[in-house]
């Protein structure tokens, strides 16, 4: 996994670069191929010796449809941080936008039933809305700003429902919320994992592909030249703050779209669920998977989600069981944001370009020359910017 | 002709008016006459109290982000773990529980008490900025950023884990029930005792800052870092010293805030960082004397909210607040206008 991004220095291409090549250049069927391989691999893990201990298919397979969830807000998320590097601390905010527009579309509580797959769309349209009245004032302003400015508004959304009991019937939330259903059956809530489960790696998948071309795009150079110097993208006539808008849009857009699937999984939501860990836990995810890369940051997210809501757990099980006598008293599940703050710092400052960084990224963070030029401009006092 | 008449007596009027730039402190007074009227004495004494409380932390970020241009998003968690050493000093060093009648007395163990307190978090402040934000000083924008988060993280979890989640009580020295009688009107002691003390802090650094050699290097850094060091100035020396007094201030904070409302809860300093960041926005980032007047603002703003009987949209009244200043003026109160800077 390490070598993905390093040139080997072997005359003739080996076969993992004929991959990368070819991967390259068919990226939508990469994407494809490689989600399909997923898709078949991950049921099977029931069948692996320890894991099998933990729990039954169903299980699992609800556990990997809520991980994909957390994929899908970290991928909307890394078009924010990863490919404009624009910092949104509120994401969950978006995230519980879309939850309750759907909320409010298909439930007992409002008595309308609007069908789930043109809700998917809407959902993603209004957190769009919520994204663009949010960052029309702040993203003309330095970068900072927005973070600070996203930090209230993701703590001020659940506040603001918590406290409408009224419409929002506060913090019991919403419930009797309809299950999406296809071609005239409703998808079953318990018991048969797979419709769910599908349904989560299909847009998972059309996400992927859909910001890969938007990496590749005009949009998306301009996203990156926006990224590595402002000011030089609006001297060479990007319009930055129409870009960064878009990026901060789309962004919320993804964060709707997982929204509205959570409460249709759930079948409830309330306001606990959107505070503030959930954005910072994602934000987490992009950082640990590599900014700006779309596999990486996918992969990222899964591996922080099954290390969050499995292996802890089991760390806790395990030490429990064998009378451990001092870590049986630990609950690890405690030390959760801890392991993510020492993560985010080590992160940054061994290896910030993530675990599976993307090439572009790796060379802006990492060069030999900047090294140098860095130390030296330590001594003189003359930053390499 | 009445009105060319005016129009050139104007201008005198104007230019002084300009020159004394007491525009923003005009109109802090006016919000304070407002509010005072509005929701009447003690509400006003009380939202001059949390509003000194918010200063002391804002002037933390001020000071940072007018060095080194950061958004140090774990001061609010620095002034939580205030608060907490602030209460493991009074109950496990100084063996204290309940209010002190002796004023002597009183005033050796809060001397000892805010020294202790701010020296180790002036430490604290240090140990951050030499291990989490120096190292990245070169490196993109959103890496120190990205730091900030993770030092807050992990300042609030290790709290968390040290002292349980749920709110734990602090001795108030000073007994919340004791009042005294100025101008007429019945204030509490610990109101009195907290204003005075952030009054006299913010007196005492903005004399440090203006006057003394190292306040000097501090602002000739926030100016211009390079031409700075070509001048002599020991810029990680400068910036360490910094991050020192900003923490020490929050640490100050801690220690009123544990004596003013009596229990403190690990989650405290990401609310109260989120207000005073507002409070440095709103009096103008990077300045000083801006922090503290939007301080009290914000104050003035929650306390109403509350008064009101909506104190559920307090913070939602001050994040309004931050969008109203970025939105009509950015610069804010007492700040120059910033532009982009690559």
């Amino acid at each position: 996994m390490s070598a993905v991004g390093q040139a080997p220095a072997a005359s003739s291409p080996g076969i993992r670069e004929q991959v990368a090549d070819l991967s390259s250049r068919h990226r939508s069927l990469s994407v494809i191929v490689g989600m399909t391989i997923v898709a078949a691999i991950l049921p099977l893990i029931v069948l692996v010796p320890p894991f099998n201990s933990f729990s039954g298919q169903a299980v699992w397979m609800d556990g990997f449809t809520i991980a994909g969830i957390y994929v899908l807000l970290a991928l909307g998320l890394n078009i924010v941080v990863g490919m404009s590097g624009l910092l949104d601390l509120g994401y969950a905010a978006f995230f519980a936008i879309g939850a309750y527009s759907y909320a409010f579309a298909a439930s007992s509580f409002t008595h309308v039933n609007i069908p789930f797959w043109p809700m998917l769309l809407a959902g993603a349209a209004i957190a769009a809305v919520f994204g663009i009245l949010l960052g029309a004032p702040t993203l003309r302003l330095r970068g900072d700003y927005l973070a600070i400015v996203t930090l209230g508004f993701g703590e001020i959304v659940p506040i603001t429902i918590l406290n409408s009991s009224k419409y929002t019937e506060g913090p019991n939330g919403i419930g009797g919320i309809s299950a999406p259903s296809l071609l005239g059956t409703e998808f079953p809530t318990t018991g048969n994992p797979w419709p769910f489960y599908l349904t989560m790696l299909v847009m998972i998948c059309i996400s992927m592909i859909l910001i890969y071309r938007l990496q590749d795009s005009r949009l998306g150079r301009a996203w990156a030249a926006i990224r590595e110097d402002e000011l030089a993208a609006a001297a060479n006539g990007v319009n930055t703050v129409v870009t960064k808008l878009l990026a901060f849009a789309l962004g919320a857009s993804t964060a709707g779209l997982a929204g509205v699937f959570i409460a249709a999984k759930l079948q409830t939501v309330t306001p606990n669920l959107f505070r503030f860990d959930v954005s910072f836990t994602v934000l987490a995810m992009v950082v640990l998977g590599g900014m700006g890369n779309v596999w990486g940051v996918a992969v990222g997210a899964f591996v922080v989600f099954m290390i969050q809501s499995v292996f802890l757990k089991q760390l806790n099980l395990f030490f429990d069981n064998a009378h451990v006598p001092f870590l049986q008293d630990i609950n690890f599940l405690d030390y959760q944001f801890l392991l993510y703050g020492i993560a985010l710092v080590a992160m940054m400052l061994l290896r910030p370009e993530g675990l599976f960084p993307s090439r572009r990224r790796r060379r802006e963070l990492h060069t030999d020359e900047d090294q140098e030029f860095g130390e030296l401009g330590d001594e003189l006092g003359a930053s390499p910017e | 002709m009445t009105t060319s008449t005016l129009r050139r007596e104007q201008p005198a009027f104007v230019e002084t008016f300009q020159r004394l730039r007491l525009g923003p402190y005009l109109f802090v007074l006016g919000v304070a006459i407002i509010d005072f009227l509005v929701i009447g004495p003690a509400q006003f004494v009380n939202g001059l109290t949390i509003g000194a409380i918010y200063a002391l932390v804002a002037i933390g970020y001020t000071m940072v982000y007018g060095i080194i241009e950061l958004i140090n998003f774990a001061h609010g968690d620095v002034f939580m773990v205030g608060a907490f050493t602030s209460m493991y000093v009074l109950t496990n060093v100084l063996g204290q529980d309940g209010p002190i009648k002796d004023p002597p007395v009183l005033a050796a163990v809060l001397f000892v008490d805010f020294a202790i307190t701010m020296i180790l978090l002036g430490i604290l402040g240090t140990v951050i900025e030499r291990f989490a934000y120096r190292p990245l000083r070169h490196a993109p924008r959103l890496a120190p950023l990205i730091t900030a988060i993770g030092v807050s993280f992990i300042l609030q979890n290790t709290i968390q884990i040290l002292f349980g989640p749920s709110p734990v009580n602090t001795p108030q020295l000073i007994s919340p029930t004791a009042r005294v009688n100025v101008f007429g009107l019945d204030v509490g002691v610990v109101n009195i005792f907290t204003i005075v003390v952030s009054v006299s802090l913010m007196i005492a650094l903005q004399l440090f800052v203006s006057r003394t050699r190292i306040g000097r290097a501090m602002r000739s850094t926030a100016m211009d870092r390079e031409a700075a060091q070509l001048m002599g100035v020991d810029i990680n020396r400068t910036i360490a010293i910094t991050f020192f007094i900003g923490s020490a201030l929050a640490g100050a904070a801690g220690v009123v805030q544990g004596l003013y409302f009596g229990n403190i809860q690990f989650t405290l300093g990401f609310q109260a960082g989120l207000k005073a960041f507002t409070a440095a926005v709103l009096g103008g980032i990077g300045n000083i004397t801006g922090a503290a007047l939007g301080g009290f603002i914000i104050g003035f703003v929650e306390v109403t909210a509350g008064a009101k009987g909506v104190f559920v949209w307090g913070q939602a009244a001050v994040f309004v607040v931050l969008i109203l200043t970025l939105l009509f003026r950015p610069a804010g109160l007492l700040g120059q206008q910033i532009g982009e800077r690559a």
